[in-house]
């Protein structure tokens, strides 16, 4: 029979075995934000679409419109749809993530999951959310006539890549958010920034060609600075190209905040029941 | 012998105090922190705090199929205890062994979710409590039928009563089979059937099913009925670990905190109260007593003169002010009580009183002429529920426990 100690400072001997184990809750945490998020809802699914459609009719309105940007032979629209469905993914699972723990205090109180599975199964609803923007984009491109060529299949990865940007901030935040109440004003905020400071509503290319050196790099730690380029390098076509170096410094990035999302998430995860 | 399922060494919880007492633990004050005394921040100095030990030098071991009854007082520290073993959170010092899988029911329904169905939060609720998808699948319409709630498994459970939606979690959490139960007053909750019902079942899965069992309750007569050892916590640290029943003694002698000796002011007339006492049968001073056992009442009272016809009557009336009877001396003493300081003995059988707290009320007078002295409430006392009769059924089912017969025969 399996023994297990319960010891001060030795809970994490099996830590992602731990996980593994409970994989089960995850499937079941996250099934359930998702049937509750369209349980009461009254036009249900509706509203996922709303959402980037009004965020992209409002970029389109200002960046192309008032400021009389262009993309290329890519319209307008498709470009700036191709810019908010990875932004909206990013940002919605770090809403999700940061405000997961405190959402699921009891179960954090009062029963023994491991805790990392909480921000994580608030992922799935912003990927069923994503899945279902998707479909809109078919749409626009449809009306566009913008045909998809091959490099549609490397959606997946890109999406991927959305979602582990998000994961080390979002659960860095969660965990701030046990003890310090604060996060819960600045997240907003952050979000509200990098909607602005991110090239969603217009192409990598226009801040490129505007700023010089030192600059540059330092545009391109925004994590889905790359994110970005990837989805409209596989959805608009050839006037878009991957610029490697600001991919990898993307990637880095990445790497960085999830490495220290996780270890902060470890440090403090212990006494969460006693802070929460 | 057999390895113990459970072995707890020396464990301790320390929380600090302090931290939680300053008007906030909002990012300001570690920023104020920061700002004031940089290189103590930076060493990760704390400002000095209080600490307090909710638990210390906790040490036992527990058997295949022991079910421990852990009580005390608030703040005892039983549900740090409950935590540390659930896992909930890390100990301080000390160290705990588990062997096999450890279930526990902090509170029923946790993760229940208001919007889901029924059947959803069984889903979901059981795989919290550590049940596979396969396994719930299996144990569905057993849970279902234990809960009594067939006819709303599919409306959402903010539609259900309480007693329905606690039902439902404990059903969840009985047909967990883990190897090791913890159970934390959830028998507080539903009517007394469904008490009976989940008690049922806690015996069942620690006598047939051999599980091991930690209980949590404030209710001694439920600890002893289900319990075959007890843990007797107090300020953290263990006072009595045993059988059953020697530490809910021990718990229920130590709640005595007065003789129940109370001092009377006395009257201005020819005749008064002195004072009044309630003891147990071998005669020392207490307040709270076992259902089980006698109480004698101790009344001392003075007269100046001889009073013709002096009535005295002893009223005990019970929490809710309800008069349950009266003992009259005159139905036991003719004579009048000459001048002099008298004690008089009222003894109120075990097995009479149902568990409740009971106020005894004082009359002097002459019938429908004069009354010499009324002291309401002169002193209380309690009778403890250690698995009456009545347990289950509290106070709307009757004032008093009788030995009347109910014969049955075929017709």
């Amino acid at each position: 029979m399996e023994e297990i100690v319960i010891e001060a400072g030795t809970a994490d001997r099996h830590y992602w075995k731990d996980i593994w184990n409970y994989r089960e809750v995850l499937y079941f945490l996250a099934w359930r934000d998702v049937v509750i998020r369209y349980k009461q809802t009254v036009v249900g699914f509706l509203w996922t679409f709303i959402r980037p459609v009004l965020t992209m009719l409002i970029l389109v309105f200002v960046f192309r419109k008032i400021s009389g940007l262009t993309s290329g032979s890519t319209p307008y629209p498709v470009m700036v749809f191709a810019g908010v469905l990875p932004w909206m993914l990013f940002s919605s699972a770090l809403n999700g993530g940061g405000a997961s723990l405190l959402g699921n205090s009891n179960l954090i109180s009062k029963v023994y999951i491991p805790r990392l599975i909480i921000p994580t199964s608030t992922m799935a609803v912003c990927l069923v959310e994503f899945a279902i923007s998707l479909l809109f984009l078919m749409v626009i491109m449809a009306w566009y006539l913008v045909a998809p060529t091959w490099r549609i299949i490397t959606l997946p990865f890109w999406t991927a890549l959305a979602l582990l940007a998000a994961f080390g901030p979002a659960i860095l935040i969660g965990a701030l958010n046990v003890r310090y109440r604060d996060f819960n004003q600045i997240l907003p905020f952050l979000i509200q920034i990098g909607t602005y400071v991110t090239p969603v509503g217009f192409r990598t290319e226009f801040v490129m060609q505007r700023i010089s050196e030192p600059w540059r790099t330092l545009y391109a730690l925004n994590p889905m600075v790359g994110v970005i380029d990837g989805f409209r390098w596989a959805i608009c076509g050839a006037d878009f190209h991957i610029d490697w170096f600001r991919f990898a410094t993307s990637c880095i990035t990445t790497l960085v905040l999830l490495c220290i999302g996780i270890s902060y998430f470890r440090r403090v995860e212990k006494t969460f029941a006693d802070a929460i | 012998m057999a390895n113990p399922i459970i072995r707890v060494e020396n464990l301790g919880k320390k929380y600090r105090l302090g931290q939680e007492n300053r008007a906030g633990t909002g990012l300001r004050h570690v920023i104020e922190d920061a700002v004031r005394n940089p290189l103590k921040f930076f060493k990760g100095i704390q400002s000095p705090t209080e600490e307090f030990w909710a638990l210390r030098n906790i040490s036992f071991e527990l058997e295949k199929g022991d079910v421990l009854g852990v009580i005390g007082h608030n703040g005892a520290g039983k549900s740090t205890l409950l935590k540390l073993l659930s896992r909930v959170t890390e100990p301080t010092e000390g160290c705990i062994r588990l062997r096999g899988r450890i279930a526990c029911l902090l509170e029923v329904g946790t993760g229940f979710h208001h919007e889901l169905t029924g059947r959803e939060n069984v889903f979901l609720n059981g795989s919290i409590l550590g049940m596979s998808r396969v396994e719930i699948k299996k144990k569905f319409d057993a849970i279902v039928s234990f809960a009594g709630v067939e006819k709303f498994i599919d409306v959402p459970v903010k539609r259900y009563s309480t007693g329905m939606m606690v039902r439902l979690a404990f059903a969840v959490a009985a047909h967990l089979e883990p190897e090791i139960l913890i159970v934390d007053e959830v028998l507080a909750v539903g009517d007394a059937e469904f008490q009976k019902k989940c008690i049922g079942k806690m015996e069942d899965v620690a006598s047939k099913e051999g599980k091991t069992i930690l209980f949590v309750s404030h209710s001694m007569a439920s600890v002893r009925r289900l319990c075959t050892k007890g843990l007797l916590l107090k300020k953290g640290s263990v006072v009595q670990l045993g059988k059953v029943a020697d530490v809910v003694d021990s718990y229920v002698k130590a709640l005595n905190t007065d003789d129940g000796a109370t001092s009377l002011t006395e009257g201005e007339k020819d005749f008064s109260f002195l004072s009044i006492q309630t003891r147990q049968g071998d005669g020392t001073g207490s307040t709270v007593f076992n259902h089980d056992e006698p109480i004698e009442i101790i009344i001392r009272y003075r007269t100046k003169r001889e009073i013709p016809e002096l009535a005295l009557d002893m009223l005990i009336s019970n929490a809710s002010e309800v008069p349950v009877f009266t003992v009259h001396r005159s139905s036991h003493q003719k004579k009048n009580i000459p001048p002099g300081t008298w004690e008089a003995k009222i003894t109120i059988p075990a097995l009479f009183l149902i568990p409740d707290r009971y106020v005894v009320s004082l009359l002097a007078h002459v019938m429908r002429r004069e009354t010499f002295q009324t002291i309401d409430r002169a002193v209380s006392f309690e009778i403890n529920e250690t698995g009456s009769d009545m347990d289950g059924y509290g106070t709307r089912f009757g004032s008093v426990m009788v030995p009347f017969r109910w014969e049955e025969k075929a017709s």
